[in-house]
């Protein structure tokens, strides 16, 4: 059985967040606030957050906040859904929420619900159940969920709910490991998961298991590491996760570190990144694996973070 | 791809004239930039020309042009691609060349939001007229990777919005006779049998549909689409899935071919009993004879209860999950 490289993985994510000249971050550059919350909770879940600068990381965030209330993914950038819910969270995991507007941030999201309760992405119209999961988790984590209307999100959702228990993007698209997710933390956080058949849907999720003990996103996709965390989370939400093979999961999840330089890969071999290393990395934390802080598979934060929200300090 | 990129000749924008009234704009990586290491000067320079006519608003052909060049370069970079709509609309741009210019980002980048959403923007707004070319754009695409979500999930909202139904059904045949496994295809066929205008609806269709499952369950009787598919056929009246004889043959005709590949052909068959199906003394006798050549040889009336003891064993990744599907069965 492999180990976890946890001293090389906070290595390099920390080499991610300094490095910003090389060809790759540049080109990623308008989705850094994906990535800073992919490497900042990475870092949380391996204890190691006060290796980061609070205030520096802090005005950054707000930095990239538009006059809207949305944020864009860096400075500069337009504001979108994807990227106001990263902020939010990055805030959440410094115990910074303090220092949002919260009427601008929420009224920005309330305003993004069309009609037929799904949200889009932003001013242009884009809708994805992703968006739906987005905008309840930002606005259930600021404690505004009356703002918008909860009873449509939610039919919204199960109108896309298919026959094999699974979610797509829309009604009628294929039911999707990343979309469930989704779909299932949208109900989770609205105390609607009664709408979601669990054996049915757990049956699914675990026919996601593959040879090798990884888990893929639909019926004959290879595995991918970010699976564990949309299968896994999914099947924690339904009460379900026993039905897949622990053990095989973390295997195959540990096999896809480079034990050199650090960070997780989508499969054995490939080059990492830190979208994959965040994925593993909480997967593991889902997997209970030792010496990682618990995740909320819900929110997708630390467990002590979202009582700190919830309970206080 | 565009010809200036690799091209020897190409002239940074700041030694064109029609560009020499533009201060570029370079990018704020906030108050500690690490010391930068030379990266693809077109890209940057691109980038920086990019931002000033960004932050200026300036809405014209030149900076249209600049657009598409950024988006060459870095298809994923939204604001651009929302800058290029605000500059569309402002010029009334033509919506059929901006079609194929989607078709050419798309060729190299089809797992894109940003292009997606584009071409459905742009779709939108030409309505009927753009019909025939999304189907056609949808199918490049699909001949590329007949997986790609993104795709599917485009070319289902074009039929729904600009319709086109005609020859989906032979599509989704098409591609099934390309690669039986392919969930998106089956998830499409699922779509078109229930939701077009020009089938009878999923009733009508479920007999034909029935037969045509069948037949590629029992041609690679480990693929999970086609039992998934079936048993959605008769979405919302269990009682005729559990008595349409049909079903349980196709389990009895798997489960007696002595191949490997009958875990989805036991669990349905475990489904249809906990629902009530009586079952024939050939299935009984046929997984009596699995049972046999399983590991633990525990004889046991309850057919339901043998079918899980059966799974666990051929099936041990999911090995708690038929545990607890016989501790579910009633005595």
């Amino acid at each position: 059985m492999g180990e976890l490289a946890a001293e090389k993985h906070v290595q390099y994510i920390l080499s991610v967040e300094k490095r910003k000249d090389d060809l790759v971050s540049v080109v990623m550059e308008h989705l850094r606030m994906n990535g800073a919350y992919w490497g900042l909770t990475t870092l949380d879940l391996l204890g190691k957050l006060d290796n980061v600068d609070v205030d520096k990381v802090v005005s950054w965030v707000m930095e990239c906040q538009h006059e809207s209330g949305g944020f864009g993914g860096n400075i500069g950038h337009d504001p979108h859904i994807l990227y106001t819910l990263s902020a939010v969270q990055i805030l959440a995991l410094f115990d910074k929420l303090n220092v949002l507007d919260v009427d601008k941030v929420t009224n920005y999201i309330a305003g993004l619900q069309n009609e037929d309760g799904s949200f889009s992405g932003d001013m242009w119209g884009e809708v994805d159940t992703r968006f739906s999961y987005i905008s309840l988790c930002c606005l259930s984590i600021l404690r505004c969920l009356n703002k918008i209307n909860v009873e449509k999100a939610v039919s919204y959702i199960v109108s896309c709910k298919n026959l094999d228990g699974g979610f797509g993007s829309t009604p009628g698209g294929e039911s999707h490991a990343g979309q469930i997710f989704c779909c299932v933390g949208a109900l989770a956080l609205t105390g609607s998961l009664h709408h979601v058949d669990k054996d049915l849907l757990g049956w699914w999720l675990c026919e996601r298991q593959v040879k090798s003990g990884g888990l893929n996103g639909r019926p004959e996709k290879l595995p991918d590491v970010c699976y564990s965390w949309w299968v896994l989370s999914s099947l924690i939400m339904i009460d379900r996760v026993h039905w897949i093979n622990k053990e095989k999961l973390v295997q195959f999840i540990l096999d896809c570190q480079d034990m050199e330089n650090g960070g997780i890969s989508d499969r054995p071999d490939d080059a990492v990144d830190v979208y994959h290393t965040y994925f593993g990395v909480a997967g593991l934390s889902l997997l209970e694996y030792p010496g990682l802080r618990a995740i909320d598979p819900a929110y997708a934060l630390p467990v002590d973070v979202v009582n700190r929200i919830f309970f206080g300090k | 791809m565009d010809s200036d990129e690799g091209n020897a000749q190409r002239v940074p924008l700041s030694q064109r004239p029609d560009w020499s009234d533009v201060t570029p704009v370079p990018q704020d990586d906030g108050p500690n930039p690490v010391v930068p290491i030379a990266y693809k000067e077109e890209f940057v320079e691109t980038m920086n020309y990019f931002r000033a006519v960004y932050l200026a608003d300036e809405r014209s052909p030149r900076a249209l042009w600049l657009t598409a060049e950024a988006i060459r370069l870095n298809a994923g970079n939204y604001t651009v691609w929302h800058f290029r709509r605000l500059i569309l609309e402002a010029l009334d741009g033509d919506l059929h060349d901006e079609l194929g210019f989607t078709e050419n980002i798309a060729k190299s980048n089809s797992k894109n939001y940003q292009i997606w959403h584009h071409r459905r923007w742009v779709a939108e707004k030409l309505g009927t007229d753009a019909t025939s070319k999304e189907l056609e754009f949808t199918k490049k695409i699909l001949t590329l990777d007949a997986k790609n979500y993104h795709a599917w999930s485009h070319r289902q909202w074009v039929l729904q919005a600009l319709g086109g139904w005609d020859d989906e059904l032979h599509y989704c045949w098409q591609l099934l006779e390309e690669d039986i496994f392919n969930n998106s295809a089956w998830n499409q066929r699922y779509f078109v049998i229930t939701t077009s205008p020009l089938l009878g609806g999923l009733e009508a269709m479920r007999e034909s549909e029935v037969s045509y499952s069948v037949e590629a369950i029992v041609a690679h009787p480990e693929n999970e689409s086609p039992w998934r598919y079936l048993r959605g056929l008769y979405k919302g009246d269990i009682e005729s899935w559990v008595n349409d004889p049909q079903v349980s043959s196709v389990c009895l005709k798997v489960l007696s071919a002595k191949n490997n590949n009958f875990t989805f052909a036991l669990s349905t068959l475990l489904d249809l009993l906990c629902h009530g199906l009586q079952p024939s003394q050939e299935l009984r006798d046929v997984v009596d004879a699995l049972k046999a050549s399983g590991e633990n040889d525990q004889p046991d009336p309850d057919l339901a209860k043998t079918v899980c003891w059966i799974l666990e064993s051929v099936d041990p990744m999911r090995a708690n999950y038929w545990k607890w599907r016989k501790s579910k069965l009633i005595s």
